[in-house]
């Protein structure tokens, strides 16, 4: 059983769970997700261990709301039981000296970013992590991720923050302004991804994505998570999620990740009639 | 470790056939009476109308049809059927029990060496195992109906007595770890915890019972009877983790060091294996692991009262000739397809699945397309499967399966018209416990290997079956390697305790 020990909502429509699961903690490292069920009807859904806590024997995670199993999680309480939890699945990050690391979080990805940072520090990199959301009452874990990083850029749309715009503009000002980056991460939604890494496609700068392709059981025996990486079929949950975001066939991923939308708007619909009368 | 496996123990067998009451019964009726009688033939529900559900296909013979089934075995003196059961179950004895109205006993006597008769009832491919050594199948060409009464007596027994749950012997404290709840994992943990060892079964999925849990459909095994049968475990004191993957939520190496002394694998063939064809990743393309997981495990067949969606099709293509392919195309029927069929690349002689299935398939409107091969998949505007590219084929030499080979002809190409595509090409083996576990030797397949007398791989304490070794296989030679492990296993506890 794993128990809730902490939910809040961070921002608006963006959560955190705290949830007891002492052998995934002792297991997880950066990158790796867990696949997560709030009941027995529940669809088999993969959140990234955004924290973890070893002597806790918990587990954080950060969530956007947006369909069914997003609202159901949202709506558990602490004290509740989630019905499933598996994990710690997927290939952890690699993590090296590479130099200069840029950490990219959006949305979800702000959360997912934290642990990445945290360990790419630690093993001696210069870390800077830029978070972008619309605007500043979106963006979370500032203070968190700041203390893991050399330096951190806040990036919103409406310049409530001190970097204006989205993340490919400053992201190709810096490369053109010829300030160092080995490697760049980036976490959160397909479209950020995919933008990100035609920003740094030509200048050649490795650019690692975190895919999220729909999934089922998560340990490779459904191939739900197929995706094509360099004009090879890949199944994300044990090959990834990580990836090189310059092999990736984006327009497939957009393709496949769109596949149950009818379902999905259907699903959200019955489940906001039977919970809100 | 000397001993070999106890199969196909013909002496105790013919110990029970000596029983005096064997002897009148045979006697009874001469054995020219006994071939004249017909075989049962087993009710089933119409097939226009179990196509559209999920309920059970087959019902099951009646008692009076169960005995006067029982009345065709010969109770032979050397009873050829034994030999094909790969665990050896007492086939005569069994029989013989249901002859005399002993119904629970001769479930009893199955579960000497079988653990799972309802399920092995249902699914095992009796006509290429039992029944095709069967004396009476040999001289007549209809053999005594093993499969169907050995269903009944299980089935007999879980619904009218309670199932008697063995003495089990006194605590070894010893502590074994079972990867994967599938039948081989599930064989292991009820021999050894029979024994007396403290036996935990690490499951990934939430639900316990391997392909029979995610795979194999309700209308072929019912969920409640897989259920039934893992109860029965769990009173003979077998704790199931589900949830927990081994290899990531904890390795072998972190096993051992909780204190686990011996160890089985048995995590399956669940990696499907894709074609590599032009546009496989296409929306409406699937694996059949996917799309059996969505309605088995995940009951998307329920959707939306239950959250996981399902691919309809109007129009759906199931590759392959096995019992996944069967399974997944009579499951796009049962959803509502109004052509749902079977593309595979031999003749029907060549296809692997049970001939009950394919019957059952036939009869329920689905169409075979032989000697075909799809080679590309073609995408309508929104990026969905809508035809798929096919080459006809005609076959040549027999290669190394003894099958003839499927060839190509040159320039035979044509379309079909699909909105569903389910590719049942097979599976390998996952190979995460072989990448966790330092030193464990593989096979060319991916399969880990074992010395089949023992079922022990190349370290020691650790032990193999089912799938993981022998790549996609049958429920019953799963079981039957269980069996031969668990009889490893704890020889190789007592004699370590003796070190
Ligand atoms: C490895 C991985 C890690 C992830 N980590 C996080 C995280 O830390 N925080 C977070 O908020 N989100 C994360 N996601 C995305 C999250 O899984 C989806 O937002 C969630 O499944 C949506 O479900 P829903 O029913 O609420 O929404 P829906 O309305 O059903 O779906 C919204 C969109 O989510 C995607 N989706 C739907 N079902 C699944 C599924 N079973 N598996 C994957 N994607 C699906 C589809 O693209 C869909 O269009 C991750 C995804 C992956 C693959
Ligand atoms: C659709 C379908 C229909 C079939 N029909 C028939 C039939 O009619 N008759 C027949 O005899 N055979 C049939 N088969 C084959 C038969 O189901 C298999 O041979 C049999 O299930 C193999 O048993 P197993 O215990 O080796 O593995 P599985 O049944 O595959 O079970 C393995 C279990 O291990 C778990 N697992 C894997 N890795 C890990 C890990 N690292 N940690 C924890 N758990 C793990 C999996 O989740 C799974 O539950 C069918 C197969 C399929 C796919
Ligand atoms: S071979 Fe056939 S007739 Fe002979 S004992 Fe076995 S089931 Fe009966
Ligand atoms: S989610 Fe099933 S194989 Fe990756």
């Amino acid at each position: 059983m794993f128990k809730i020990l902490r939910r809040e909502q961070i921002v608006p429509n963006m959560h955190l769970l705290e949830v007891g699961a002492s052998f995934v903690a002792k297991k997880a490292l950066p990158g790796q997700f867990v696949i997560v069920m709030t009941d027995e009807k529940s669809e088999r859904i993969p959140l990234t261990i955004s924290d973890w806590n070893q002597e806790r024997g918990t587990i954080t995670i950060v969530f956007m709301e947006v369909g069914t199993s997003t609202k159901k999680l949202a709506n558990m309480k602490s004290g509740d039981y989630l019905y499933a939890l598996l994990g710690p699945l997927g290939m952890p990050s690699e993590i090296e000296n590479f130099g200069t690391v840029l950490c990219v979080g959006g949305c979800y990805g702000i959360g997912n970013i934290y642990p990445m940072a945290r360990a790419l520090k630690e093993k001696g990199n210069r870390v800077i992590s830029m978070i972008e959301g619309r605007s500043k009452f979106l963006i979370y874990w500032e203070d968190r991720i700041k203390k893991v990083s050399d330096e951190l850029m806040a990036v919103t749309r409406d310049g409530t923050t001190k970097y204006q715009g989205h993340v490919p503009e400053i992201l190709r000002k810096m490369i053109s302004d010829g300030k160092k980056i080995d490697r760049v991460v980036a976490i959160g939604c397909t479209f950020m991804m995919m933008i990100a890494s035609e920003t740094t496609r030509e200048s050649g700068i490795k650019t690692i994505v975190a895919l999220n392709p729909v999934m089922v059981d998560g340990t490779g025996m459904c191939g739900a998570c197929r995706v094509s990486v360099g004009g090879s079929t890949r199944f994300a949950c044990v090959d990834g999620p990580d990836f090189d975001g310059h092999q990736v066939d984006w327009e497939e991923l957009f393709f496949r990740r769109a596949a149950y939308i009818n379902e999905e708007l259907d699903s959200l619909q019955k489940y906001e009639c039977d919970v809100y009368p | 470790m000397e001993e070999k496996k106890e199969i196909p123990r013909f002496d105790d067998l013919k110990k029970e056939a000596q029983k005096e009451w064997r002897k009148e019964l045979k006697k009874a009726i001469p054995v020219k009476e006994r071939m004249k009688i017909p075989r049962q033939k087993m009710p089933e529900r119409e097939h226009d109308v179990r196509n559209k559900d999920f309920f059970e296909v087959n019902l099951g013979l009646s008692p009076d049809q169960a005995v006067e089934e029982a009345r065709r075995c010969l109770d032979c003196p050397n009873p050829f059927c034994v030999i094909g059961c790969p665990v050896a179950i007492d086939i005569p004895s069994f029989i013989k029990l249901i002859e005399i109205g002993k119904f629970s006993e001769a479930a009893r006597k199955i579960k000497e060496t079988n653990s799972l008769p309802a399920i092995c009832g249902r699914v095992c491919p009796q006509e290429s195992q039992c029944e095709v050594q069967c004396i009476v199948f040999k001289s007549t060409g209809v053999s005594v109906a093993i499969g169907n009464l050995e269903r009944f007596v299980a089935d007999w027994e879980r619904e009218k007595e309670e199932i008697l749950i063995p003495q089990l012997a006194n605590p070894t404290g010893k502590r074994v770890a079972i990867v994967g709840a599938g039948p081989a994992g599930l064989t292991v943990a009820g021999e050894l915890s029979k024994k007396g060892h403290s036996v935990t079964v690490f499951e990934a999925l939430h639900k316990s019972g391997g392909v029979l849990a995610y795979g194999i459909p309700e209308f072929r095994l019912p969920k409640r009877i897989l259920d039934a049968e893992v109860d029965y475990l769990k009173k003979l004191g077998v704790e199931i983790l589900n949830n927990f993957v081994v290899g990531r939520t904890a390795t072998i190496d972190d096993l051992k060091k909780e204190g686990y002394e011996a160890f089985f694998i048995g995590s399956g063939a669940g990696l499907p294996t894709f074609m590599n064809a032009e546009g496989e990743n296409l929306n409406g393309i699937y694996s059949a692991n996917e799309y059996l997981t969505r309605i088995n495990l995940m009951r998307a067949f329920e959707f939306p009262n239950y959250d996981t969606p399902l691919p309809k099709g109007k129009r759906v293509a199931v590759i392959g000739g096995g019992n996944t392919a069967m399974d997944s195309v009579r499951s796009a029927k049962r959803l509502g397809a109004e052509w749902a069929a079977i593309v595979y690349r031999r003749t029907r002689k060549e296809m692997p699945a049970r001939v009950e299935e394919v019957k059952h398939a036939e009869e329920e409107g689905i169409e075979f397309l032989f000697l075909t091969l799809p080679v590309k998949f073609i995408e309508d505007e929104r990026g969905w499967v809508k035809e798929m590219e096919c080459l006809r084929m005609e076959l040549g030499e027999p290669d190394a399966s003894g099958r003839r080979r499927p060839i190509p002809i040159k320039g035979s190409e044509f379309r079909i018209e699909v909105d569903l595509v389910i590719n049942a090409v097979g599976t390998s083996p996952n190979p995460l416990i072989p990448q966790t576990t330092k030193g464990i030797e593989v096979g060319k397949w991916g399969t880990i290997k074992v010395d089949f007398n023992t079922m022990a791989t190349s370290i020691e304490g650790i032990y193999a079956g089912g799938d993981i070794v022998r790549g996609g296989a049958t429920v019953i030679l799963a079981m039957g390697d269980g069996r031969m492990a668990a009889y490893s296993i704890d020889l190789y506890l007592k004699n370590k305790n003796s070190r």
